[in-house]
């Protein structure tokens, strides 16, 4: 009896609680982004197709799938940290059959080159050429992804992909990155006089 | 010639880590002094050891680690964990407590952690409770001060007693402390004077009467009145030199001071008063040397108030509700704990972020 | 105003700083120095904060002193101005006097020692002309502000908002520069003359002059100064000495220092009625106002033990530092370092013909005794002392342990953005630190992150909006193509019915064969379409091919 009763009680805590969870989880649930989204929000949006998908939102969509987290160069290890971290898989290191990171780059048409074909207008994932048929075309620079998508189709290869060059503001404080340069000290100062220099009081100061 | 290239600010202060840490073993010097006038060799002994044993298990971690070996055994933190243990322990504790206390101190308190700057605790605290409570006979045999001994320590005896726990003449540690127990007419056990006064306090006797002994000298335990004003004199010290901020010191004695103060008024002759607190046990060391290690405190000046004044607080507890002879290390480590806690509510407001900052 | 009067005694205090060795002395005995012309300047186009102007020069054009090089373009700007007259060589990329040295676009001047000027247009009457037209003037005379960031002071002082105090810094609170005080020993009544014309601008709130207390001849010069004014404006404008502390002529904490007031967070001194401005730039104001001068050069200080004659020099804008450092003697030692700027803010450089802008105070060059070389950085301790000088109150350690870890939601969460880069932290840090160091980069990787985010974020929308219009496009081809043979069909299937009704007694199968027919006719039609189309492309590609070979 005694057995029955403790069982009872329990299995009636158990469905209490049970009820209590249930009802919490619908009535305090959290709207969360979809994880497609999320890593979407992750990727660079470079468009590149590097990853073996038409885009990055493809690609989101197979890695929320199941597939690796380490085949977007253009986000390079940044990008795979921040995935393992949403995703808790193992951030591995970018898969090199998919290309490697490379420094940031911005499309650039030689433009006297150009035939005015279209052809990479047609490639390009953001429309970040302008153009118009046997017209003259030129890249956007600051819509560019560098993806690199519209070097292939060019018929006449007037696609150069040119490093981004750094601006003073958006410098990094990379200080190990400027070279040291050695000159000759009487070079250093050429407008300086061989004349011995008086020795100034306030030196000693 | 090439030219220089380096990042703002360019001028440096040079006060390195070095630089503190020597000016701190500067400061324990009156302490110390004091120390040896009244128990001995003992604790001169105890700090060779220590810092021998510590500096070898540090350079041992170090190459290990693959870390840099001079800049890390050049800036004498080791030594003084290792100092400030040593001197926290029984003079004449055998060899291998000092020993073992300083391995863990070193290794684990300090490397398990992460080495400077990481460790949690303070290194020489815990290895005193790792001590404390491993080996509770050695670490409270306290000799009487040398003042009250009738049987004289030589410096040859006191290394036989270091090393083989006997003397030249095949007396033991425990025997001595027999011939004192016999000798001394009060016929006390000795140990630290609030060690004693919790012993005599449990047997019945009021406090006025355990402090007519010859173990207390006026106002605080005798010898044990100069060791503290010899490390208050060296904390001082420190202040004057800006080695340490005031906060801690001032926070700890006085939050020692007011629980003591308090203690007296509702049960004068049952609690030891404040003058005992300050002055007869570790409660300078504490304030100006041991709770002042900085990686272990907390960081804001607020947040240095509230963590110093929660430890003179709990030695005040642990001292007169605790069964250990003394508190400081317990409460320093109790306190280590709570300084993530402290930071973060004694985070000092960011300019331009609501009132006027601290 | 006489609430104003009982406040002018009381000072407060900010949290933090430091008292490095002042150092002063070494360039502030002697009076600020002419050069001789240099060989070639270097202009550049950008020389405050904000975008570069258009250029309104050629090489080849000769130029007057005074005459604007550029003009404020679409995006707003500051112009800069020849400096002496000469001729335009070329413009070219140079090495910018920023902490990266990276190119920057200059124009090539070549003095041609003649001094011809334009015809300056000074405003007379300058306390009867609108704020407005003040305003235009100092734009157009290319003022930046002359104390650090070279903000375009006109854009500063345009502020809708009620200004109720004006500070004029002369605090100088950095070791070694002695610019702002020697130009206030020397010239002391342009300041104040400018201080009085800015504060018209502002619709007159009171004026605080601020100097540090380490500067006893610039305020016996300043004193000596209003003493000169008539009685209404002695009463708007005040001289008030503060101790001497780093960074206490920092923007946000002289103001603290005067006012007792906190600039709130990612705000301007303007939302709390202040604004500032260096003593230097209430010089180049009087002198574009009353003289129709625009900024054509600064004070600089030449200044460190590695020099034989170190003082304060006029610098032509555009001059190679390297004309000055020759003209102070400098002495270089193997490793030297060039600072542009003081000991605690300023930066190395390696190039020495970087040029003079608005912004460039200083230029140290410490021995090796002087300034060390920075030792090797050692583990953070937490001890704290960087907390201790912190004048933001912010974390420096926390803010390394986050740097460090790259957290840039951590590192905004404990005030990064705060940080004033004043260097007080490093200056004390036991294990020696470039704490500041970390900061900026973490700064700037935040910065890039942001950018970079937001230009996903385009990327994002021009991609999905092209994939939308691929989409859009496909589905309105395969509708025409639809609707084009739904009505072929339907031609075909009214040709049938009269076909049939035509041939009304044919055998009972002809529907059949007349639904196979079409099909049969569409797709044969289909076929000899791409025929057609493919041989055409051949003969197309053929005739290409034999272009471009022939070509």
């Amino acid at each position: 009896m005694s057995i029955l009763s403790g069982i009872l009680v329990l299995a009636g805590l158990a469905l209490l609680f049970g009820l209590i969870l249930g009802f919490a989880a619908i009535r305090f649930k959290v709207e969360s982004d979809p994880l497609v989204d999320q890593i979407d929000e992750i990727l660079p949006q470079t468009q590149c197709g590097q990853c073996g998908y038409p885009g990055c939102r493809p690609y989101a969509e197979a890695i929320a799938n199941g597939d690796d987290i380490n085949k977007c160069p253009p986000g390079g290890e940044a990008t795979i940290q921040k995935l393992s971290d949403l995703t808790g898989r193992e951030a591995k290191p970018l898969d090199a059959a998919h290309g490697v990171e490379d420094v940031k780059k911005v499309a650039y048409i030689r433009e006297d080159e150009c035939i005015g074909c279209t052809k990479c207008i047609q490639a390009c994932p953001v429309d970040a050429i302008m153009g118009a048929n046997r017209q003259m075309h030129t890249v956007i620079a600051d819509e560019c992804t560098g993806c690199d998508l519209c070097v292939e189709p060019c018929p006449v290869d007037c696609i150069d992909m040119l490093p981004v060059t750094t601006k003073p503001e958006r410098w990094r404080w990379q200080l190990d990155s400027i070279p040291v340069t050695v000159v000759d000290a009487t070079q250093a100062l050429p407008e300086q006089k061989a004349e011995p220099k008086e020795e100034h009081s306030g030196s000693q100061v | 010639m090439s030219f220089y290239i380096a990042s703002s600010p360019h001028a440096h202060q040079r006060r390195t880590t070095q630089h503190i840490m020597l000016w701190v073993l500067l400061a324990l010097i009156p302490g110390l002094a004091a120390q040896c006038y009244f128990f001995g060799w003992g604790p001169l002994l105890q700090i060779t050891v220590a810092v021998t044993v510590a500096l070898i298990t540090e350079a041992v971690i170090l190459i290990v680690r693959e870390k840099p070996l001079r800049a890390t055994l050049g800036d004498f933190s080791a030594v003084v964990t290792a100092v400030l243990l040593a001197i926290s322990i029984p003079p004449l504790a055998p060899w291998w407590v000092i020993v073992i206390g300083t391995l863990f101190s070193i290794g684990i308190v300090k490397h398990v952690y992460g080495g400077i700057g990481q460790n949690v605790f303070n290194p020489a605290m815990a290895g005193y409770v790792l001590l404390l409570i491993s080996f509770p006979v050695q670490m409270t045999s306290w000799m009487p001060p040398s003042t009250l001994a009738t049987f004289e320590l030589n410096f040859i005896d006191s290394l036989w007693l270091f090393f083989t726990q006997y003397t030249s003449e095949g007396y033991s540690l425990e025997q001595v402390r027999l011939i004192e127990l016999t000798q001394s007419l009060d016929a006390i056990v000795m140990a630290t004077p609030l060690d004693e006064i919790k012993t005599q306090l449990s047997q019945g006797y009021t406090l006025t009467e355990i402090k007519r002994s010859d173990v207390f000298s006026g106002i605080a335990g005798t010898g044990w009145l100069w060791v503290n004003l010899g490390y208050l004199v060296g904390g001082l010290l420190l202040l004057y030199k800006r080695i340490i901020q005031w906060h801690i010191p001032v926070a700890l004695l006085a939050s020692l001071a007011f629980f003591a103060a308090l203690g007296s008024l509702f049960a004068a002759d049952q609690l030891p008063g404040v003058s005992l607190h300050l002055l007869s046990g570790g409660a300078m060391l504490a304030a100006f040397f041991i709770a002042t290690d900085p990686v272990s405190a907390a960081t804001s000046n607020r947040g240095k108030l509230v963590y110093a004044a929660l430890i003179g607080m709990l030695i005040y507890i642990i001292r007169t509700w605790g069964g250990y002879p003394d508190a400081i290390a317990f409460a320093v480590l109790l306190a280590n704990m709570c300084v993530p806690v402290i930071d973060y509510y004694t985070r000092p407001r960011a300019y331009g972020h609501g009132g006027k900052a601290l | 105003m006489s609430k104003q009067a009982s406040n002018a005694v009381q000072l407060w205090d900010f949290p933090g700083g430091i008292h490095p060795p002042e150092r002063k002395q070494l360039a502030n005995r002697t009076p600020i120095a002419h050069l001789p012309l240099p060989s070639v300047l270097y202009i550049p186009l950008r020389q405050h904060l904000g975008s570069a102007g258009n250029i309104l020069v050629q090489p080849g054009d000769t130029v007057l002193r005074g005459q604007a090089l550029t003009e404020p373009g679409h995006t707003g700007g500051l112009p800069v101005h020849a400096p002496t007259s000469g001729t335009v060589q070329a413009i070219i990329d140079h090495p910018s006097n920023h902490p990266s040295m990276l190119a920057e676009p200059c124009i090539q001047l070549i003095p041609d020692g003649l001094h011809n000027s334009v015809a300056f247009e000074p405003i007379s009457n300058p306390f009867e002309a609108t704020a407005l037209s003040l305003l235009q003037h100092i734009q157009q005379a290319g003022i930046a502000g002359m104390g650090g960031a070279g903000f375009p002071t006109a854009q500063k002082l345009a502020q809708s908002r009620r200004i109720e105090l004006l500070i004029i810094n002369g605090v100088e609170c950095e070791p070694y520069i002695v610019s702002d005080d020697r130009l206030m020993r020397e010239h002391a009544a342009t300041i104040v003359r400018g201080s009085l014309l800015i504060g018209h601008i502002l619709g007159n709130p009171a004026i605080v002059i601020a100097v540090e207390d380490n500067k006893p001849e610039a305020i016996q010069a300043l004193e000596h100064a209003l003493t000169q004014l008539d009685s209404q404006q002695a009463e708007q404008i005040s001289l008030r000495v503060v101790p001497t502390k780093y960074p206490s002529g920092g923007e946000k904490q002289l103001i603290q220092v005067l006012t007792g007031k906190q600039v709130p967070a990612r705000g301007y001194p303007a939302h709390i009625g202040i604004i500032m401005q260096n003593v230097g730039t209430a010089f180049a104001v009087a002198r574009a106002i009353d003289h129709g001068e625009p900024l054509m050069e600064r004070v600089v200080t030449l200044t460190g033990e590695a020099f034989a004659q170190p003082g304060t020099v006029w610098g032509l804008l555009g001059t190679p530092i390297a004309h000055l450092l020759t003209h102070a003697g400098l002495q270089t030692e193997a490793q030297q370092r060039i600072i542009v700027g003081g000991p605690m803010m300023g930066f190395t450089v390696t190039d020495l013909q970087i040029p003079i802008t608005k912004t460039t105070n200083c230029l140290l060059a410490p021995t090796t005794t002087e300034i060390p070389a920075k030792r090797q950085e050692l583990a953070c301790i937490r001890c704290g002392a960087c907390e201790q000088v912190c004048p933001a109150s912010i974390l420096p350690q926390q803010l390394y342990w986050l740097a460090r870890a790259k957290d840039h939601d951590g590192l905004a969460q404990h005030h990064l953005s705060d940080c004033i880069e004043c260097g007080a932290c490093a200056y004390v840090c036991p294990s020696e630190i470039p704490l500041v160091h970390y900061y900026r980069q973490a700064k700037a990787d935040i910065r890039e992150a942001h950018i970079e985010q937001q230009k996903a974020e385009i990327a994002r929308q021009r991609f999905e909006a092209r994939q939308a219009r691929l989409q859009r496009e496909k589905e309105e081809r395969l509708e025409r193509h639809r609707q084009a043979a739904e009505a072929r069909q339907k031609a075909l299937a009214a040709r049938e019915r009269e076909h049939a009704q035509q041939a009304e007694p044919a055998a009972p199968n002809a529907p059949a064969a007349a639904s196979d027919d079409p099909q049969k006719a569409k797709v044969a039609a289909a076929i000899a379409r791409a025929k057609a189309k493919k041989a055409a492309q051949q003969v197309q590609q053929q005739s290409q091919q034999g272009d471009s070979e022939s070509s």
